[in-house]
């Protein structure tokens, strides 16, 4: 029941002029909570007033306290007419109620106006009183914490990770309701904004309670979003990955573990303790993947979904148990498949075994499939009853269903770096699931087997683990080109990996990565209801299909072999769909390398059309050559190997792959995959070709001194400064009318390709740097129009240590830190071992390598019902297979050794100087888990914010880029305020979800919704702490953790 | 086909000084982009037109975002819009504050009006500076000036705390300030080889000597009107002249000095009286506010000219200033030392800045 709230404002500045015979206001203030509310006096004639007021207590449930915002509204005091309104100030007080967050609020926050911006502010004061409560049949869940965070934040170690939980209320949406029609678009704004607020609040709340339920004390990767579906209401829904985490005491974890302050593939791993020596990071939401897409389009609300997807029944079949698994070892064998059993069996009795988390702890990770994904067109209609909101949980319950079993069908028991995402035109939906079919480990899961039996799977080669294949080899669900593993020799990988999640920090790579990007555009006709959405989902799978051959194409162009972070968008509008397909190209070591791409006309009749062909094929080949320099990509030398030729020694091994078999039942993607080919061959005869050889080649080359990534660290760049700088750049391009299909993609593709080099010279003072977690959102927000929106941040990094070295370092501090970790102690010898000796096959004995299967999936798309289109295309895909390169592993290996672990720390001091005299705190933003140089020691909770903006003087303001930037600009400044506020220092994981713009030019009007959201955080820089350890010797020391500046 | 809407917003607010520096010269967005296209920066960066132009119209609204907060520096400091290093910031205001030397020789001494700011095209086409250049760098004049009138202490103190800007500047302003102030004409003809620099080191000699604020910081009034009393007691400085006994002692005491240590002795003798009652003659009027204001034209008419048609050097003009003030406290029947003192030490250093070899 209980809680007290107590507020006090103090005074505030800068407010406007809002009597313009004085030239002052005389301005009060109101502080709501739910129906409470007090006033401060009127403070008269003063721009900057003081009222230092007394405490004012709210006492309320905390079942309140978890859903409402403290609403305080700043207003001209009038003594003839009513009185006007300044603006007001939501504050989210969730990060009180949690005993490790933040315990008071106090600073000053901007005065929030939805027509003028921010006017002004406000300094105030707020703490919560809670008394506990057993009640068990409470509402509440005060005490969860929160994470956006798509890994285990840093100062904590997972004990448990329990695994999904998801949640959706629905509302009206107050802009549609009929009383807007005669209220101001301020009231209606607010409206809007405090609904938000309120169902955001219920929303956190009600998956606390799950949580509770499950056993667990935090949500991680947590991921909330808003549909507006216009007429038919407003959707709330959010997911995350339940665990129960364990506070790691700050020093003593680094004292004991330098190695962790060094960077380990970008040095910001420190907080992880024990338990995660080298695996933070984590990318953002991670979506949409390739392979198995499939629509399912319901005509008739929400039943009945039509097969015009076969694939869906395919994989709805039920899977054996057992045979999906995959590997199995020599002597380990009959423990392992039972443990794999258990495992399996344990989540299988989850009824969704999704992870939102991208970034594992080691060990967790055991093997990847490939990406699954799974799409939906739906027709909205009214949603009659907002507390029972099934339609849209059935729908999501469908497209999890369709996930779960694409999953099963990759021999995978589990999905990571899982999220959900919809498209709304009008009153058609589309919605969007995907994932990484993924084996885990069962070591942090509630109902798995005990610990102890687990070590046996833990010590697999850490480097290339994850890429063996999960699914059996005889029975592949769609044809790969499997290999041995390039690392161990031992198990099979596929020639291709896609994934959702983050590259693995122990991931073994060979060069750089870089940003691969498809674009898509496709018209279609104006439609209404049933008609348009029977439409879009036709339209859908070959979306998703070009969209996975351009990613394809473009992978090959850069000699690189997997994916990760891939997130594909696909947008809906009136006229055409959009797509786009983001994710990070890497070159494993542990999968062959790609061939290149060979150009092929069907007609060689004309000379000139040779020319033509060979023209192409040198300007490929060329700029094949130019990445592979330009991403250090350089395969140590290649012993020839018969193609397909049996790797000698793993024959057994292949032979008990064979017993489990089964799955045959997942429909074929294309056969992208055809070994033995030289190259990947594209047949120009065809348009849709010439267009992806167009499309390959116009992607110009990043500028010298520049990289870029989706994910959250760039492969072989870990030497980071601490300069860090977080944008968020917007684009609305007007496309004439009647443009053809490759008209609008090259259209598009230049938009984005456009904006990527205004980027790179617009932070080209920041040089050598790498702009990562680069995320694109894509919208249509009315015919004609195309907005993409990027938010990312730029890293500068140190050019002068090689970056070989670097990555090794890095790798050594992660193989040091593991060992360090008590629970594998006894692998101590092994693990060195493993990684000193030049000879990887030498290591451990034969069941440590056990649980080592990682698959990956290539190509995959299915869709069997559009067979016959698809055969044409097939022919034209093909891989080569590949020669096989046995000294890489050689190579990489005995870099490792090179790199003294103390440069890697020397490195870190780097700090840019903190300016002294700025009466502003200094908050950091970053849409990255960590801050490089320096060590977060402390999460405030989550930051979920929602603004709404309008104008009816758009010229006035400086047009809709005048307005838009204002907006962006405030919306920063109201994030930052509320973090320094809560006493932190910068935001981690940040992301604007939402950003949704609306403008009517001739009525001079606009009008933007962004929502945004990201954690609080204090963090403290390494050097700051090396000295204060130096000092004291002592593990004991607390860092102070006064905001520092910059 | 055409970008409707293109923003960019860092969380640390990227600025680019060059870019600034265009801003405030006035450029418009298409000819900043020229100048950038020229300054090579494109080949540098692998960058297009297109993205030049995107990149500076970004930076424009920026700046233009900015500038309401630059009219009060102080703002910028604690404001919470933008998220700007102290360096930065201190880098925007010293720029936007600064001037043109050019700029200000053309309005230094006149009212800061709007009948100034309506001439200003003039000024404009007269000095090739943009219009826009010009306002910005009359308002900034004109902002200055309304702030610090009604400030007790310091001038140089209270405009470096009210507009953050570097001492140097400060100073600056203050001479504008004083110069505005007290209307002292600077633009007839016979002053046109005078630069901004030299009457700012004036304004200086004279805010620091000849106010109220150089006698008594502590006083109520401010630096930037002269010291009534003062300027009324400089009349009585006249005695030099009219007592002819005075002026003749006054007159071997220097010669004697200075005989054989110049090369225009005999000029000097010839034209002492003269020049003794040019100074003078200034002294005592200025306590007529009008007088006040041709007080550079009589110093350069009255003394400056005479001189440089004789072909002193700065030397000669140092030597015979020193002795000449020097002797005046030697004459028998002369009380005045301590106003001479004032007065003189001014007059000197100033003269020596304006006497131009």
């Amino acid at each position: 029941m209980p809680g007290k709230l107590k507020a006090k404002i103090v005074a505030g500045r800068h407010l406007p002029v809002m009597d313009r015979a004085s030239d002052l206001t005389d301005a009060f203030v109101e502080v709501k909570f739910g129906n409470t509310t007090f006033k401060t006096d009127v403070y008269p004639k003063s721009l900057n007033p003081q009222w230092n007021s007394e405490w004012f207590k709210f006492e309320v449930d905390d079942e309140d306290l978890q859903d409402e915002p403290l609403q305080i509204t700043v207003l001209d005091h009038d003594t003839y007419s009513a009185n006007d309104s300044i603006g007001k100030v939501y504050i989210d007080i969730d990060p009180l109620l949690c005993s490790e967050a933040a315990t008071v609020i106090s600073g000053w926050l901007p005065i929030y106006d939805t027509i003028h911006g921010i006017r002004g502010e406000i300094n105030v004061l707020v703490k919560v009183d809670l008394f506990n409560d057993l009640n068990r049949f409470r509402q509440s869940s005060c005490g969860v914490k929160f994470f956006c965070t798509t890994s285990v934040p840093r100062c904590y170690r997972a004990v448990l990770v329990h695994g999904f939980v998801e949640e959706l209320v629905v509302n009206e949406d107050p802009e549609y309701q009929w009383i807007d029609r005669i209220r101001t678009p301020r009231a209606s704004n607010e409206a809007r904004q405090r609904l938000i607020f309120l169902m955001s609040g219920e929303l956190q709340r009600k998956i606390g309670l799950k949580v509770l339920e499950m056993g667990g004390n935090a949500v991680v990767g947590y991921l909330q979003c808003f549909d507006l579906e216009g007429e038919s209401g407003l959707v709330v829904r959010a997911i995350g990955t339940a665990c129960t985490l364990e506070k790691i005491s700050t020093f003593p974890a680094t004292a004991t573990h330098p190695s962790n302050s060094s960077p380990s593939k970008d040095m910001k791993e420190p907080g992880f303790g024990e338990e995660a020596p080298g695996v933070p990071l984590s990318s953002g939401p991670p979506t949409p993947l390739r392979a198995q897409t499939f629509s399912s389009f319901s005509p008739s609300k929400s039943y009945s979904r039509q097969s015009s997807s076969s694939d869906t029944e395919l994989s709805l079949t039920p899977k054996t148990g057992m045979g999906s698994g995959g590997s199995v070892g020599k002597e380990a064998g009959p423990l392992k498949a039972l443990l794999r059993q258990q495992t399996q069996s344990a989540l299988e009795q989850r009824e969704y075994p999704f992870f939102t988390l991208t970034a594992f702890p080691p060990g967790f990770l055991l093997h990847v499939g490939g990406v699954v994904s799974a799409r939906s067109v739906k027709l909205l209609d009214r949603i009659h009853n907002p507390d029972e909101p099934e339609t849209r949980d059935a729908w999501w319950e469908e497209i999890r269903q369709e996930i779960k079993s694409h999953a099963k069908a990759l021999g995978c028991h589990a999905v990571v770096g899982y999220s959900e995402s919809t498209s709304i035109c009008e009153e058609v939906c589309i919605l969007s699931a995907s994932g990484t079919a993924a084996i885990l480990s069962s070591r942090f899961m509630q109902d798995g087997p005990p610990d102890t039996e687990h070590r046996f799977e833990e010590v697999v080669s850490p480097g290339c683990g994850f890429c063996h294949i999960p699914y059996d080899e005889l029975n592949i669900p769609f044809p790969a080109q499997l290999t041995y593993c390039y690392c161990c020799r031992r198990y099979k990988v596929p020639d291709v990996l896609f994934t959702t999640i983050d590259l693995p920090n122990e991931a073994n790579v060979t060069g750089k990565g870089c940003l691969i990007q498809a674009r898509l555009c496709r018209t279609k006709k104006k439609a209404q209801g049933e008609g348009n959405a029977t439409a879009i989902s036709s339209l859908l799978p070959f979306l998703e299909y070009e969209l996975h051959t351009q990613l394809m194409n473009k992978l090959k162009l850069r000699s690189m072999n997997a994916l990760f972070g891939l997130r594909i968008q696909i947008s809906v509008g009136e006229t055409m769909l959009l797509g786009i397909a983001s994710a990070t190209g890497v070159y494993l070591t542990a999968l062959p390398s790609p061939g290149g791409i060979q150009i092929a006309g069907k007609t060689p009749s004309d000379i000139t059309y040779e020319q033509h062909i060979s023209t192409m094929q040198k300007k490929i080949n060329d700029t094949i050559a130019k990445n592979k320099e330009l991403h250090d990509i350089n395969p140590p030398e290649v012993v020839e190997e018969i193609i397909g030729s049996p790797i000698p020694e793993p024959r057994q091994r292949s032979r008990l792959f064979r017993s489990h078999s089964e799955s045959s039942d997942e429909v074929s993607e294309l056969d992208l995959s055809h070994g033995k080919k030289d190259a990947f061959v594209l047949e120009i005869d065809d348009t849709d070709a010439v267009e992806d050889i167009h499309a390959l080649l116009t992607d110009s080359p990043t500028p010298a001194g520049f990289y870029s990534c989706n994910t959250e660290i760039m492969p072989g760049i870990q030497n980071w400064t601490s300069a860090i700088q977080m944008f968020t750049s917007v684009r609305v391009f007007r496309l004439n009318a009647n443009l053809t299909n490759q008209g609008l993609n090259k259209i598009f593709s230049d938009l984005c390709e456009n904006l990527l080099k205004s980027l790179y010279f617009k932070l080209r003072s920041m040089v050598p740097c790498c702009l990562c977690h680069l995320n694109f959102t894509v919208a249509i927000p009315e015919d004609e129009l195309i907005q993409v929106a990027v938010t990312a941040v730029a890293m500068s990094f140190d050019k002068e240590q090689p970056l070989e070295n670097g990555k090794q370092s890095g790798e050594k501090t992660l193989i040091k830190a593991v060992t360090e970790n008590d629970e594998q102690l006894q692998f101590n010898l092994e693990l060195n071992a493993e990684t000193s000796s030049s000879n990887p096959r030498s290591s451990p004995k034969g069941l440590s390598e056990v649980g080592s299967h990682l698959s990956a999936r290539a190509s995959s798309v299915d869709y069997s019902s559009f067979a016959d289109r698809c055969s044409s295309w097939i022919e034209q895909l093909k891989l080569k297979a590949h020669t096989i390169r046995r000294g890489s592993v050689k190579t990489t290996s005995s870099l490792e050794k090179a790199s003294p672990l103390p440069e890697g720390r020397s490195r870190s001091l780097r700090s840019d100087r903190s300016y002294s005299g700025s009466s502003v705190a200094v908050v950091k933003m970053t849409p990255l888990s960590f801050i490089p140089g320096a060590k977060i020691i402390k999460y405030l909770g989550i930051i979920n914010m929602f603004f709404i903006r309008e104008t009816s003087s758009l010229r006035e303001e400086g047009g809709v880029s005048g307005f838009l930037h204002t907006f962006i600009a405030e919306v920063f400044a109201m994030v930052r305020a509320h973090v320094a506020a809560l006493g932190g220092n910068a935001v981690v994981s940040y992301s604007m979800k939402e950003c949704v713009f609306m403008e009517n030019p001739n009525k001079n009007q606009a009008q933007c919704l962004i929502n945004v959201s990201g954690d609080a955080v204090i963090f403290v820089r390494e050097s700051e702490l090396d000295s204060t350890l130096v000092q004291t010797q002592s593990a004991t020391t607390h860092p102070s953790n006064g905001g520092e500046g910059t | 086909m055409s970008v409707e809407l293109d923003v960019f917003v860092g969380n640390t607010t990227i600025m680019d000084k060059e870019v600034y520096q265009l801003w405030l010269n006035g450029y418009t967005v298409n000819d900043a982009v020229k100048v950038r296209i020229e300054g090579g920066v494109m080949e540098e960066c692998e960058a297009s037109a297109e993205v030049l132009l995107s990149d500076t119209m970004d930076q424009y609204r920026t700046f233009q975002m900015c500038e309401r907060l630059l009219h009060h520096p102080a703002k910028l400091a604690n404001q919470l819009l933008f998220q700007i290093p102290p360096d930065r910031q201190a880098m925007l205001i010293e720029r936007y504050y600064a001037f043109d030397d050019l700029f200000v020789r053309e309005v230094l001494g006149k009212k800061l009006s709007k009948g100034t700011k309506k001439d200003l095209d003039d000024v404009s086409t007269k000095t090739g500076i943009t219009l826009k250049s010009c306002r910005r760098q009359f308002d900034n004049f004109k902002r200055v000036f309304k702030v610090v009138e009604e400030l007790k202490g310091p001038l140089v103190e209270n405009i470096r705390q009210h507009f953050l800007l570097p001492d140097q500047l400060a100073r600056d302003y203050a001479a504008i300030v004083f110069f505005a102030n007290n209307r002292f004409e600077t633009g007839k003809k016979k002053l046109q080889y005078l630069t901004f620099q030299d009457f700012a080191f004036c304004a200086g000699q004279l805010i620091n000597n000849w106010t109220l604020g150089a006698v008594d910081n502590m006083m109520e009034d401010m630096d930037v009107d002269l010291d009534k009393e003062f300027l009324q007691d400089l009349k009585d400085l006249k005695i030099l002249i009219t007592d002819k006994d005075l002026l003749d002692q006054h007159k071997s005491l220097v010669c004697t000095a200075l005989r054989g240590k110049t090369n225009v002795y005999n000029e000097m003798e010839a034209n002492f009286k003269n020049l003794s009652r040019g100074l003078v003659n200034i002294a005592a009027k200025l306590i007529n506010a009008k007088d006040v204001r041709d007080f550079f034209i009589d110093l350069v008419e009255k003394f400056i000219e005479p001189c440089r048609s004789d072909k002193w050097t700065s030397i000669d003009m140092n030597l015979y200033l020193t002795h000449y003030t020097n002797s005046a406290h030697i004459l028998d029947t002369f009380k005045h030392h301590a106003v001479w003192t004032r007065y003189m030490g001014v007059i000197k250093s100033c003269i020596l800045r304006l006497y131009h070899d």
